[in-house]
């Protein structure tokens, strides 16, 4: 029986696959969902009707959803991008939202007395003091994601999931316990990076302490 | 030159609202600090605020050097106007040294002049640039930080500054030496100041005029000495407290008191500067032995006319802060 050890050229391949389908759903999330959240904490009255809209997406389960976008989409990797997208975007917005929520209103009262702008107080303030929590939103995007678009090798997504189906198929649990733990892997090492990321920015970016030398 | 003019702020717009500030009118002359003082939500916080247009007024207007500024851009005029907020505001993600220079790249400044310009204000408010430029606020002191606060206000020169409460959240050791540092800064840039307080001491301390707001209405504006010796009302006698005889000789300045003199000091006649206080003149007439015809002459400012500020005054002043003290309470 052929094993993963057997051929890591393979391996690579699904792995890669993996990681572009993911990558490429968490980057046009982020691309699309940003500008939203920011767009929403300036128009209060849109939080409402697009997060929960999104809220909604959020509990379609990824096969249900998956077979709702092939009529239009096809199969391969594009239905499963289209749904990582819709998936992350929730996150995505949310975390945006809070991040810049989370800003002291002390510092927005500041960048508004000083005299900047509106976009001067977001590029300037609100977007690098809220970062850690919209990184925050982009790892828990990415690590489910990574679970997620394991199922997508069932609509010929490629990816990890190949092994894990083709095991079931064929009555190859090591084929199984290879994929997972291949797909475990990725998220945990996905997971490691980005929240090792939202740390540094976190000690960045504190909170100035009230007295006392640091 | 700020001027408010019947300025009233409600922010539950329609008749019949509370009003936060309510018919204010004060002037604040060019180089003059004025501070606001009152309980809290008095609207002395608000008043502050709307002189670079953080609030609205809903009535009145209010003028700098003539130009009203609801017809200025908000965002111009606020670059004209320091800004010092309590727990200083510094941004965490930025040096001392952009911090410091927060407007200036906002005006677009280049670097090299914005580098320097911040250094020369680090150096003013008494942080060296060589050790506080590269830092970041959270390795401060909350002192350290409120003088970069005051650096940062300051940085692109504008002509008036608007302090709120910015040293409410020092220990008191620390604000005392603020409050000295600001009189010096002071000294040297005077700017027009207006600086929101809850701390009475504060006040007298740096106020060249003091407005004290109850309710949102001025209920007294004048100069220490005028809060001080002739208290508009019982609330203005209240919030000043037991300690105003003693505030009365020590904030009351020898060119309010002294009496205008045809003559002038005769040789090795104590002459005092107009600015020094009652509690300097009763020092020097104490070392001189107290003869009942002494005084002290007081220069007249700007070489106008001397005064002179007899014994006999400054007695009156001490039995008015003596019969005003609150009897001691019976020893058990």
């Amino acid at each position: 029986m052929r094993t993963l050890a057997h051929d890591p050229g393979y391996a690579l391949l699904l792995t890669l696959q993996h990681v572009e389908i993911v990558g490429i759903a968490v980057l046009v999330a982020l691309l699309v969902g940003i500008p939203t959240g920011i767009g929403i904490v300036r128009l209060r009255w849109l939080e409402a009707p697009v997060v929960n809209t999104a809220s909604v997406l959020y509990t379609v389960p990824s096969l249900a959803l998956f077979a709702v976008l092939i009529p239009f989409t096809g199969l391969g990797p594009e239905p499963a991008v289209v749904a990582l997208i819709l998936y992350s975007l929730l996150v995505i917005i949310r975390n945006t939202i809070a991040g810049i929520d989370s800003v002291d209103p002390a510092m927005v009262d500041a960048a508004r007395g000083m005299g900047m702008t509106a976009a001067q107080r977001l590029v300037l303030v609100e977007l690098p003091l809220g970062l850690p929590v919209i990184v925050a939103g982009v790892r828990l995007a990415v690590v489910s994601g990574i679970g997620i678009a394991t199922i997508a090798a069932y609509v010929g997504a490629g990816g990890l999931g190949i092994l894990i189906f083709d095991g079931i198929r064929t009555l190859n649990p090591d084929r199984v316990v290879a994929g997972a733990l291949a797909t475990s892997a990725l998220a945990l090492l996905a997971d490691w990076g980005l929240l090792r990321l939202e740390k540094v920015l976190n000690r960045e970016r504190r909170r100035p302490v009230e007295a006392g030398m640091a | 030159m700020i001027r408010l003019e019947h300025v009233s702020k409600a922010f539950a717009p329609g008749a019949g609202s509370a009003r936060a500030v309510d018919d204010v009118s004060i002037d604040v002359p060019a180089g003059q600090l004025l501070v606001l003082i009152g309980p809290s939500g008095s609207g002395k916080t608000t008043t502050m605020r709307m002189i670079n247009r953080l609030e609205r007024p809903t009535d009145g207007r209010i003028l700098v050097d003539g130009n009203d500024i609801a017809e200025l851009d908000a965002v111009k005029l606020r670059r004209t106007v320091g800004y010092v907020i309590q727990q200083s505001g510094l941004f965490p993600h930025f040096t001392v040294a952009d911090n410091v220079a927060i407007v200036p790249r906002l005006l677009g400044w280049p670097a090299a002049k914005r580098r320097k310009r911040a250094n020369e204000l680090l150096e003013l408010v008494g942080l060296p640039p060589a050790t506080f430029a590269d830092r970041y606020p959270r390795q401060l002191s909350g002192g350290q930080q409120q003088r970069v606060g005051v650096a940062r206000a300051l940085a692109a020169d504008p002509p008036i500054v608007l302090m709120d409460e910015p040293f409410g959240a020092v220990d008191p050791i620390t604000r005392k030496q603020l409050q000295r540092e600001l009189r010096r800064i002071q000294a040297e840039v005077r700017k027009t100041i207006v600086f929101v307080t809850h701390d009475i001491g504060e006040a007298f301390h740096l106020g060249d005029r003091i407005a004290l707001m109850s309710d949102g209405r001025v209920v007294q504006k004048g100069s220490p000495a005028d809060l001080l010796l002739t208290p508009a009302t019982p609330f203005v006698t209240d919030f000043i407290g037991e300690d105003r005889g003693l505030r009365a000789l020590q904030y009351t300045r020898l060119s309010e008191v002294a009496k205008p003199r045809a003559t002038a000091a005769a040789a090795g006649e104590a002459v005092l500067s107009g600015s020094a206080s009652v509690m300097d003149a009763l020092r020097c007439v104490g070392s001189q032995g107290g003869a009942s015809g002494s005084g002290v002459w007081v220069n007249g400012e700007g070489g106008g006319p001397a005064g002179f500020f007899s014994y006999a005054d400054m007695v009156g002043m001490l039995g008015m802060t003596v019969a005003e003290s609150p009897p001691n309470e019976p020893a058990h």
